[in-house]
């Protein structure tokens, strides 16, 4: 076991280094930089330009400015976004929480309603239910979240005045209450689509089970119908979704680009946003190499729960 | 605004009997003005303000503010914090004059405030300001300001000016003096948009740059820093010690909506006070104006949307072909049809609403017989294909824009059909603003750009950075002279504009200046933005002025009439 985890922890940092230097790499050979915006108002000279992308180490070679940072991230520091001033950690901790509480309501939200419509849905294979699932689950996906997302906006804020328009909260009110009113629109929105997604993924599982020779068997012994779908096929249904579950830990961080846009919602998918357009790069940089420590932990911590859950599952690093 | 300082206003700027009306109404009626967008804004008399600041106004912004040192580098948005938390020594009304707010005048020749010539400089500061932990303001603090933005290693925004400042010497506790290496009268507008930083407190940082004050600044305005939630909101408390007037909410809040549609959603439903920057879509106008409860005026804005053509582009270059290019644009076409009747067509690189706005420039007219007579007796022959060619090179050229500006977009789809008709071909090279903005605007990379820009170093009218033939940063040039113009009489108004102080002078050289630019057309002007703003009634204060870099100049004496 330990072998698995010195082994898998080596990957992963061979992994880290080269995702860096491709980031880093596309992201300063795209053209523009982060003096484009103060360029065209006119306002600044060239001279200040030039000024500014020399203090800020801008005009110097990729690979030493690649050398610069790998060395500084080495020591933990992170460096400075150019938009604020701010330190990045400092940045991604300040947005972090509002993407977890939208991100983990939306999830859960999701989880439970698509493994119920999932598992009745497998086991009442080709009824209206399952039909209407189905081309629900279609539907679901092919909506695009902007579009869905301004739609709610019009439909249960402008029309119905329902829902708060957008925002985590208003302004000089933070209550409990308040959050939540505000958390239902974009909660709505995000998990429409996962729910298609979970319930599909939840469909398959099931189904593959239900067929096994062991739920028969568990059928011939005479066991309650209710005592084999749960103790039998559901948890061997679960399984495979261990894997997508750890798979899908990193989006619980890096947030919804698109949601958090139309809502307000001052989470990550916001601040990549906002930092890519901006070229923030030391930010989107921070991002980045977050995101890929999530991507690298979600599917370890997925291995590790899968030989749990599954004995047969044998290590042999 | 004391009348005091409508005194020193005008001792400053000879104004015309009837703004000097206007300006002397401002200061005994208190606050509403009783010119312009704020009459039609404000009819009924407005009840007086709070005794103690009350309520909290929530400005909705469709970008993020997030530099808080004025100093450093910063756009637009920047400033809605800067105007609040800082002071400058003196700022414009919306007339243009300069009102005194750090200084006790505003120096010139007259009051002797400026001498020998335009080099000798010297400015009497307010007594009784305070930052806002309670340090005195003294004229240690702008000896301060001046020297930081222009120390080696700190990253500010622009030395434009600064670099002429030398021997700055405070001669009393609010007294200071200094020299100019060479007269430019822009400086005085200059400064209207320099705001003071506390000595006492950057001093301490031992990098300026990464000052914690730099995150959490510290003025002497009148709201003071509260806290910021990233990505979403700054939230500002009222200044008790202010100097000034006011102010007279409790709380300001500026609010990050980083979609204009959701914006304008979050203004309808009550959730933002206020619409300001780059306000309210245009397609939203006609629905915006008959929200109950909410105001929605037209703003005067010193931008104007162009056509830069790359001078140095071998057949923009041709003056022939800029003239029948000008003439085959449907101005009204675009201004009516793509932007609902929003802006105004202009001929001039100055905003009509300036001091110095040439109003005799002829008119161009959409004629496209007119650009085919012009191409004609300029050689340009029609080719078999109908695109026109001169000496083996045929009439075509890009224009490039920032992707995903539909109304642009749409604009470029008209002129493309209007030119096609002259026998020019255009192409459409459009990039993401972060690319186009980039090398490719400053170093000159295109040949033609659709894009919105102004000509003035801020309230002031002369556009040498962006005129003359030393301003070409493609040529080593330090300036943001894109379209590359060189021309020697321009070079010589530029230059004498810059060196008098006599506005009346000024004025002559600038209406020559702009009668050369509309014959030249290094530019081709299509309109001068009137962006839409809102606000909801019972919002008392709100005043735009085209002379501020955002629409939040007063907020101080904002209130509600409840």
């Amino acid at each position: 076991m330990s072998t698995f985890l010195v082994q898998r922890l080596m990957q992963a940092l061979v992994l880290l280094l080269i995702v860096s230097m491709i980031g880093f790499a596309i992201l300063h050979l795209a053209p523009g930089g982060p003096l484009s915006q103060f360029a065209a108002s006119g306002e600044m000279t060239q001279a200040d330009l030039d000024r500014i992308a020399e203090q800020l180490g801008l005009n110097r070679p990729l690979p030493v400015q690649y050398l610069e940072w790998l060395w500084r991230m080495l020591r933990g520091d992170w460096g400075l976004s150019y938009r604020d001033q701010q330190p990045v950690l400092h940045i991604i901790a300040s947005h972090i929480g509002a993407t977890l509480e939208l991100m983990l309501t939306s999830t859960l939200l999701a989880m439970l309603l698509g493994a119920w419509i999932g598992i009745l849905g497998a086991i009442k294979r080709y009824s209206l239910f399952d039909s209407l699932a189905t081309i629900g689950a279609m539907i679901a996906l092919s909506i695009p979240t902007f579009w869905f997302g301004l739609v709610v906006i019009y439909v249960f804020s402008v029309g119905l005045g329902w829902l708060p328009s957008g925002n985590r909260y208003t302004i000089g009110d933070g209550s409990f209450l308040n959050q939540i009113h505000h958390l239902i629109g974009p909660c709505i929105v995000l998990a429409l689509v996962s729910t298609a997604v979970w319930s599909r993924y939840m469909r398959s599982s099931m189904l593959e089970v239900v067929n096994q020779d062991y739920i028969r068997t568990a059928r011939a012994k005479g066991l309650p119908e209710r005592s084999v779908l749960l103790r039998h096929a559901f948890r061997n249904a679960l399984l495979p979704m261990i894997t997508i579950t750890g798979l899908h830990v990193p989006t619980l961080l890096s947030g919804a680009l698109v949601t958090e846009t139309v809502f307000t919602w001052p989470g990550m998918g916001r601040l990549f946003l906002d930092s890519i357009s901006y070229r923030d790069y030391p930010v989107v940089m921070g991002i980045l190499m977050f995101t890929a420590v999530l991507v690298l932990l979600g599917s370890l911590i997925a291995d590790l729960l899968y030989g749990i859950a599954d004995p047969r599952i044998a290590r042999n690093g | 605004m004391t009348k005091h300082s409508n005194e020193t206003g005008r001792s400053a700027f000879p104004m015309p009997a009837l703004h000097r009306r206007e300006v002397l109404a401002l200061g005994a009626g208190g606050l509403l003005a009783a010119s312009g967008f704020s009459a039609r804004a404000q009819t009924k008399a407005a009840p007086p303000p709070p005794a103690k600041p009350t309520g909290q106004v929530v400005v909705g912004l469709s970008q993020e503010p997030t530099a808080f040192n004025p100093l450093m580098p910063g756009i637009e948005v920047d400033e809605t914090v800067w105007m609040q938390v800082f002071n400058t020594m003196w700022l414009a009304d919306p007339q243009g004059n300069l009102m005194p707010d750090l200084a006790v005048e505003i120096p010139s020749e007259a009051n002797g405030g400026i001498s020998d010539g335009g080099l000798a400089w010297k400015v009497k500061l307010r007594p009784g300001v305070t930052w806002h932990d309670g340090t005195p303001f003294t004229a240690e603090d702008v000896k301060y300001t001046l020297e930081l933005i222009n120390a080696p290693g700190f990253k500010s925004r622009t030395r434009v000016g600064h670099a002429l400042v030398k021997d700055i010497k405070v001669t009393g506790p609010l007294e200071i003096a200094w020299r100019m290496e060479k007269a430019y009268a822009p400086y005085l507008a200059l400064l209207s948009n320099t705001y003071i930083v506390p000595k006492h407190l950057l001093e301490k940082a031992a990098d300026p740059n990464t000052a914690p004050f730099n995150g959490a600044p510290v003025g002497t305005g009148p709201f003071k820093w509260g806290t910021r939630q990233p990505g979403d909101n700054i939230t500002l408390v009222a200044n008790e010690k202010y100097h000034g007037k006011g102010p007279y909410l409790e709380k300001a809040v500026l609010k990050y909506v980083p979609d204009q549609t959701a914006l304008y959603a979050q203004f309808r439903t009550g959730q933002v006070d206020l619409i300001i920057g780059t306000g309210i879509p245009a397609n939203f106008y006609e629905e915006a104006k008959k929200l109950p409860g909410r105001k929605v005026v037209m703003i005067p804005n010193a931008s104007l949307e162009i056509l830069m053509p790359n001078l140095e582009n071998p057949v923009l270059a041709e003056k022939a072909v800029r003239q029948a290019l000008y003439a085959s644009i449907n101005k009204q076409a675009i201004i009516d049809i793509i932007y609902y009747g929003t802006h105004k067509p202009t001929e001039s690189f100055a905003p009509q609403e300036s001091w110095a706005y040439n109003p005799n420039l002829p008119k161009q007219q959409y004629d496209l017989a007119k650009a085919n007579k012009i191409l004609d007796e300029a050689g340009w022959k029609r080719s078999g294909s109908g695109v026109r060619m001169k000496n083996g090179v045929p009439l075509e050229f890009a224009v490039s824009t920032t992707t995903g500006a539909a109304l642009r977009e749409q604009c470029q789809q008209l002129m493309m059909q209007d030119w096609q008709q002259v026998g020019v071909k255009m192409t459409i090279n459009n990039m993401p603003a972060a690319v186009i903005w980039g090398d490719f605007y400053t170093r000159s990379k295109f040949q033609s750009l659709l894009v919105g820009t102004a000509f003035r170093t801020v309230i002031d009218p002369d556009p040498a950075s962006r005129f003359a033939s030393d301003a070409i940063p493609a040529k080593n040039g330090s300036g943001a002279n894109q379209m590359q113009w060189q021309n020697a009489e321009v070079d010589k108004l530029l230059k004498a504009g810059q060196e008098t102080f006599d506005q009346a002078k000024r004025k002559e050289i600038y209406w020559k200046l702009q009668e050369v630019a509309r014959e030249e057309l290094p530019i081709l002007p299509i309109f001068q933005y009137a962006p839409i703003e809102g606000y909801k009634e019972g919002l008392i204060g709100f005043e735009p002025n085209i002379n501020a870099r955002q629409n939040t100049w007063n907020m101080g004496v904002w209130y509600w009439a409840r």
